[in-house]
């Protein structure tokens, strides 16, 4: 693929995108039998997701526990192989390089974990776990720099760079949370997978973690896919925001598309369960109750994999499967043979 | 199950509420020192009505509810001083016996994360009607029938059906499901939930929140809902009350405290969740970090915090402000806060 046109800071989506995937599929196998272990079937973890991602862009992943974002963000970061599909960053798929290729490429898309309790070593201290991607990439740092790096990335970050021989433990949650950050920016990345990042912290470190990222994001030009289940939260960063169901985008759109605009009955659905912080919005709240819970990704339903929770399923929906495409007026992409524009939430 | 309709909240026989917490104390004592985790909190619930107690970790919510259930590992724990009264009774004065009585049967509670919560060697039914056959003396049978009859109101499908089966065959909601059921064995008139929908999706907390305040109206029970969800509240309470570092610092019912709130640290709260509604610019934020409860601050606890502080704030702890209608605030400038001419 030819990838002449470098996109032109400020200017999107149109340009060339710093990230596209087309059509990623990871299947987890299920084994039955001790030595020879044999194939019984397969969960279908993601199946089928194609998106794009533009330079200083936030894109948003929403769904909720099963839907396969968590499976997404580990395959962005190579931390599982696909079964298909492929990822283009920059013009060269990320499931294909190798070697020093690889290494370079890994420098590029970095991850911020949800649980800032575990994702610390508790026996390293702050600097050895902000400075330790420098030993592996030792052209980003060579030794004599790396303590001042280290430190600049703490100011960065809002901690006080003295502190850079203390350990996790000495540091509370959010704080935590901002050495995972200082962390995931060692490298100099153009990409940050940040996967949950605040949802273990309480509401009032939320905010200045969800501000960090975003100064972060201004100041060094970074593109987030930021996978969450708190809906708020996800449009209060998000550029573009992109609605998963049981391995599949049902929706994408821009922020105001999405929120103010949802055309997937399970969109709508998501939406308006949740609790809006307004006592006097109780009465005239539009909610959609679904039924049921969440089918097993080891066997989806056949067609539309929503069509057992929802209201407007039909013949149709069991037999042929919506595709992800534009329908009727609405300019962004819906997964609904009926898709039509219900607002839910204001 | 009847259709009972009572939505009054009025106290029971002669102005007495239902559960009554005064003044109450609890303290933490530890290797580094003694952790005062509640200082003095007082709250009460009426029946029929739901509470919702909102806080960040740590503020001693869940250590309140440990207390009225009796559950509270003593040691480490102490209550110095205070009174938890249901029905008059001061149950932290009621021998063990009388109070295990009360335990479950008048009060019980659900918990959030309902897998470590339910025994995975034993099937459901077994479990929910545990209760049944050790306390009510119901047969097998009989407590089996029963607990088939509790999973339909709690509205598992399929009741009869998946009586037999073990809490790992069923889905996280329909395991706080079970939770729900478990806890209603013995007609509870207080139910105390502590953030029983944090570990769940929001369409099923959806389901979950409808379900407690269905049987909420239809059982007439008194609800406390203990959750750090400020959208929940919103949806579900009657009365909030907000707690910081041990203290309720703001109580009221819900309306007014989301449309004026009368605490420095609940308007903070308020300001800084981002909205479903609208993108926003950037988050207000509360700066700096909870206190350690070893070592609180002098006078209020949420001054280092608070962007009011005044001089005041630093040396004199807030009495609790009684600002009418049952509204009451633990600062010392509440008054101009809902003027609106504090600054």
């Amino acid at each position: 693929m030819a990838h002449s046109a470098e996109n032109v800071a400020g200017v999107r989506p149109a340009g060339e995108p710093l990230l596209r995937v087309e059509n990623l599929v990871k299947h987890f196998p299920i084994t039955q039998g001790i030595l020879f272990k044999k194939k019984v079937g397969a969960v279908k973890a993601v199946d089928g997701v194609s998106f794009e991602l533009h330079r200083g862009e936030t894109l948003g992943i929403v769904g909720e526990s099963g839907c396969g974002k968590s499976t997404l963000a580990k395959l962005l970061m190579r931390l599982e192989t696909p079964t298909g599909g492929r990822a283009m960053l920059k013009g060269k798929d990320i499931f294909k390089v190798s070697g020093s290729e690889l290494r370079r490429m890994r420098r590029n898309i970095q991850m911020v974990m949800q649980d800032p309790y575990t994702s610390l070593n508790p026996r390293m201290t702050v600097g050895d776990i902000i400075g330790e991607p420098y030993e592996i990439h030792t052209e980003v740092a060579p030794k004599g720099d790396r303590q001042r790096r280290v430190q600049e990335l703490l100011e960065l970050v809002g901690l006080n760079p003295e502190h850079i021989n203390r350990y996790p433990h000495q540091f509370s949650g959010g704080q935590r949370q901002r050495i995972g950050i200082a962390r995931a920016l060692a490298l100099k990345p153009e990409i940050i997978v940040c996967d949950e990042p605040v949802s273990a912290l309480d509401v009032s470190i939320q905010a200045q973690v969800i501000n960090l990222l975003e100064k972060l994001q201004g100041e060094l030009d970074l593109s987030y896919i930021f996978i969450a289940h708190d809906l708020s939260v996800v449009r209060h960063i998000s550029d573009r925001v992109g609605v998963m169901y049981l391995g599949k985008m049902v929706e994408v759109g821009t922020d105001a598309e999405i929120y103010e605009r949802p055309t997937h009955p399970y969109t709508q659905a998501l939406l308006s369960a949740v609790p809006v912080p307004d006592p006097d919005a109780r009465a005239h709240r539009d909610v959609i109750r679904l039924v049921g819970d969440v089918p097993s990704p080891a066997n989806p339903p056949s067609g539309c994999r929503f069509r057992t929770r929802c209201w407007k399923a039909q013949e149709r929906c069991s037999v042929e499967e919506p595709l992800l495409i534009r329908r009727g007026v609405e300019p962004h992409p819906s997964a609904c043979h009926f898709a039509e524009l219900r607002q839910v939430v204001g | 199950m009847t259709d009972i309709h009572v939505t009054s909240s009025t106290p029971t026989r002669g102005g007495r509420h239902l559960l009554e917490v005064k003044d109450l104390y609890v303290e933490f004592h530890t290797r580094d020192g003694v952790a005062r985790v509640i200082n003095g909190v007082s709250y009460h619930l009426d029946p029929g009505e739901t509470l919702a107690v909102l806080g960040e970790s740590g503020s001693g919510k869940s250590v309140t509810a440990q207390a009225i259930m009796g559950i509270l590992d003593m040691p480490p724990a102490k209550i110095p001083s205070g009174q938890i009264l249901y029905q008059g009774e001061n149950l932290l004065a009621m021998p063990e016996e009388k109070r295990r009585q009360v335990r479950g049967k008048e009060i019980s509670m659900i918990f959030q994360d309902a897998l470590s919560a339910l025994n995975p060697v034993f099937p459901v039914g077994w479990q929910i009607s545990e209760t049944l056959r050790t306390r009510a003396g119901l047969s097998r049978k009989d407590a089996l029938k029963r607990a088939v009859e509790l999973m339909d109101l709690v509205k598992i499908p399929a009741a009869k059906a998946r009586v037999k089966d073990y809490p790992h065959q069923f889905s996280g909601g329909m395991r706080q499901r079970v939770m729900i059921a478990m806890s209603l064995a013995m007609d509870p008139k207080v139910l105390i939930a502590d953030e029983p929908t944090t570990a769940l999706d929001v369409t099923v907390q959806a389901q979950i929140m409808d379900l407690l305040g269905d049987l909420r109206r239809d059982l007439n029970m008194g609800l406390i809902l203990i959750t750090h969800d400020l959208g929940v509240v919103a949806d579900v309470a009657d009365r909030i009350a907000v707690m910081y570092a041990g203290r309720i610092v703001e109580h009221a019912d819900v309306r007014s405290v989301y449309k004026h709130p009368a605490h420095p640290y609940t308007e903070g709260l308020l300001d800084s969740i981002p909205r479903l509604d609208s993108k926003g610019t950037e988050l207000a934020t509360i700066k700096g970090l909870p206190p350690n409860l070893m070592r609180p601050p002098t006078g209020c606890a949420f001054h280092p915090r608070c962007k009011y502080a005044k001089a005041v704030c630093t040396t004199e702890t807030p009495l609790s402000l009684d600002l009418g209608h049952g509204r009451t605030s633990a600062c010392h400038f509440a008054k101009e806060m809902l003027d609106g001419t504090l600054r």
